[in-house]
């Protein structure tokens, strides 16, 4: 076998792809799962399963990114780039007509947009929670999500700066929102939380970018050095399509290393895995790691600011930056974990990177954040009756709660049931360690925090004082057609992720490992515990 | 001395001081290095490495390895006070200077009743900008500390230290050192359990 390169051929063997006994025998407790739940506190659970070395979680994350394309992945892909595609239609078809195409009206002058805005912002939220504060709180099981859930932050980003782009109506006119010298003389309203929020945005797609990237530089710089290192040995092989009957397309000009070895040799910065340069780069990271924190809270609070500095009955309330921050973390790790139990499922070997432990911690946050949410829809309603504002009272029963009066009772009472109610299946031990059961939780808190927006935002403003501005809304063929069309581009800019990137941080994974402990694995309990804290 | 070298790195046209060291053929001798293959064994070694008095050297590793700064004996990092003064700056000088000179000097408004001077509301903003430009320190800081970009190095042309990117580590003693001698450093790195011990020569 002189025509592969070692460490491809590994990956290949892990990946399944290939005939060969590489991969270790595992040591699967009986009773216990995976081998990751053992509920001895003396016990640390391992964080990677299979008896996995430091180089096979090497040729498993790169082998994602270096494999061919699997059929499931080009059979996801078709299926959702044309949604992405026909969204960005609508979008241009929004542009050049005009927004009388969305279910608008002289009341409802919120409505999907908005929507759609604060759940995908929201969404992002969890990336940032587990690089940052899990980060800060020492978790190490955060290696095994934080990759993917830090781009899945910054693909619900994109999603979420496109509405409030396209809903100011005249596109064109949008860098008013930013503070530019122009003709009139006349700079942005600073008081207002509309203009906090461009900023607010803005900052936090552009710091979660930064630390995305700079957590992939180690990582980025391994694929090229893997690529190099195929490229030295002479064993590169140029593009080919599998065909039927053992032949090939070969295209011999296309030769995929070569382009790794650039791109990823550009993006890594020329990483040389120095220590040096670590000791400066765990400083940055833990810099970064501390300055988001703040500042994911700071961003959905001014979300919240949009609503709670008006004077609207349901939307003028001080729980909503603590309640709005909640409910992001809620169903940001709701989507982490719709996203990453399918993946478990289809990629080689994810199950020992990703275990059954890191599912239940996210269950747990899921049942505490859900819980959370609850209170506040809970406090909602006790200070609407306390308060004794009789406005804020009927937009909560004669809007929202009342299935007799309220013409949005089933979006309300889906948002309670979706919230509040299918997350306290996680009481459950059995239930927090089911993949099938996490999943379904998560779809239907998904669905729930969209609708959580939608009846914060739409029966708030449905009727008016005067009962002559009462006005449903009813959202048109464009209206679904842009969120249907957000959520292909998420899914299209996440599939390109899974194939192209190292979806696990695969440095940080290498330091939790026993493997990676500079004090020997064998001994945990004699030098770690006497005296050896000052490292 | 380092930071001369580094900006040397990037003007190649630029003269360089003789090589203390060159090869048969005449090539600039960057250093030696040894490779290892676990994770206590090349902190051992790194400790040895520092106690032997060297101070141009380096453990490549494909993680952080906990503690490595202590066991090299590296300076803490003086990234903390850039980023600080950075956020600090950004924060008042962009946040809010530019929101005061906006809505108090260069064209006053009033707006919902408000006192030109009021500053509360400017509080967002000014965070915002506190922590956009502590992001951007922190990582161009990081960036610029370490000489990187850069792209090329003498390191990258052994195909043995190109394994530190998956699971082997390297202790590479630079040339540029005063304590750098062939053969003695060749026997360190030996004692204190290198394999595959390999010379790395510069191009040029």
């Amino acid at each position: 076998m002189s025509s592969i390169h070692p460490d491809q051929l590994t990956a290949e063997r892990l990946a399944g792809l290939r005939d060969g006994a590489v991969v270790p025998g595992r040591d699967v407790d009986t009773g216990l799962g995976d081998g990751s739940l053992v509920e001895d506190p003396a016990v640390e659970n391992p964080l990677v399963l299979g008896k996995r070395s430091l180089g096979d979680v090497t040729n498993i994350v790169c082998g994602y990114a270096e494999n061919p394309a699997p059929l499931w992945w080009w059979l996801a892909f078709l299926a959702v780039s044309p949604i992405a595609g026909i969204g960005t239609l609508l979008i241009l078809y929004l542009i050049v007509t005009g927004i009388g195409t969305w279910g608008l009206n002289n009341q409802v002058d919120w409505a999907w947009d908005i929507t759609n805005f604060v759940f995908w912002i929201g969404i992002g939220h969890a990336g940032t929670l587990i690089s940052a504060i899990l980060c800060l709180l020492k978790q190490k099981w955060r290696t095994a999500v934080n990759r993917s859930a830090e781009a899945m932050t910054i693909f619900a980003v994109i999603c979420a700066g496109i509405f409030p782009g396209i809903h100011v109506g005249r596109v064109w006119f949008a860098w008013f929102l930013f503070p530019i010298p122009n003709y009139n003389y006349i700079w942005p309203n600073f008081r207002s939380p509309l203009l906090w929020d461009v900023f607010a945005v803005s900052t936090y797609a552009t710091v979660s970018t930064l630390f995305w990237f700079m957590g992939m530089i180690p990582d980025l710089a391994t694929l090229r050095d893997r690529a190099d290192a195929r490229l030295r040995a002479g064993v590169s092989k140029p593009f080919a399509i599998a065909l039927p009957g053992n032949k090939a397309l070969v295209f011999p000009f296309l030769k995929p290393d070569v382009i790794r070895a650039y791109v990823y040799g550009a993006a890594s910065l020329g990483w040389r895995f120095s220590s040096r340069h670590w000791h400066r780069y765990e400083a940055a990271y833990l810099i970064l790691a501390g300055i988001s924190t703040p500042l994911v809270l700071s961003v959905h609070s001014i979300v919240s600011f949009d609503f709670a500095t008006s004077i609207l009955p349901g939307w003028h309330t001080t729980i909503f930056p603590p309640y709005f921050v909640a409910g992001a973390i809620f169903g940001g790790f709701a989507m982490v974990l719709f996203l990453l139990i399918p993946l478990r499922e289809i990629l080689p070997n994810f199950k020992d990177l990703l275990t059954l432990r890191h599912l239940e911690n996210m269950a747990k946050i899921l049942l505490l954040t859900g819980m959370m949410v609850g209170f506040a829809y809970g406090m909602e309603f006790f200070i609407a009756w306390y308060g004794g504002n009789a406005f804020e009272w009927e937009v909560f029963i004669n809007n929202r709660a009342h299935p007799g009066k309220a013409p949005y009772w089933w979006a309300y009472w889906a948002m309670i049931s979706c919230n509040v109610i299918s997350p306290q299946v996680f009481w459950f031990r059995a239930m927090r360690q089911s993949p099938l059961v996490i999943w379904i939780v998560a779809l239907f808190v998904t669905i729930g925090m969209w609708f959580e927006r939608f009846v914060i935002i739409v029966t708030s403003l449905h009727r008016a004082f005067l009962p002559g501005e009462w006005h449903m809304f009813f959202p048109t063929w464009v209206d679904i057609g842009i969120f249907v069309g957000s959520i292909g581009i998420f899914l299209t800019l996440f599939l390109l992720f899974v194939k192209f990137l190292p979806v696990f941080a695969m440095a940080e994974l290498k330091a939790v490992m026993p493997q990676g402990d500079p004090h020997g694995h064998d001994d945990h309990s004699g030098d770690h515990s006497d005296g050896k804290e000052g490292h | 001395m380092s930071v001369l070298s580094t900006v040397a790195d990037y003007f190649p046209l630029l003269p360089k001081p003789r090589p203390k060291f060159v090869t048969e053929t005449g090539k600039r001798v960057f250093g030696m290095i040894a490779i290892f293959d676990e994770t206590p064994k090349v902190y051992h070694a790194a400790e040895k490495v520092r106690d032997a008095g060297y101070t141009k050297w380096d453990v490549n590793s494909p993680f952080p390895i906990h503690g490595m700064e202590e066991a090299m004996g590296v300076r803490k990092t003086i990234l903390p006070y850039i980023v600080f003064g950075a956020g600090l700056g950004g924060a008042i000088v962009v946040g809010g200077g530019m929101q005061w000179w906006m809505t108090w000097i260069d064209y006053p408004i009033i707006v919902q009743g408000k006192p030109y001077e009021a500053w509360e509301p400017f509080i967002p903003i000014i965070f915002e900008m506190g922590v956009l430009h502590a992001a951007f320190a922190a990582l161009i800081g990081m960036l610029a500390l370490n000489g990187l970009p850069r792209f090329s190095h003498p390191l990258f042309s052994s195909a043995g230290f190109l394994k530190t990117s998956d699971d082997r580590f390297v202790i590479g003693i630079e040339a540029e050192d005063k304590n750098f001698d062939p053969d003695a450093t060749k026997k360190l790195l030996e004692d204190i359990g290198g394999k595959d011990i390999e010379l790395i020569e510069e191009d040029a």
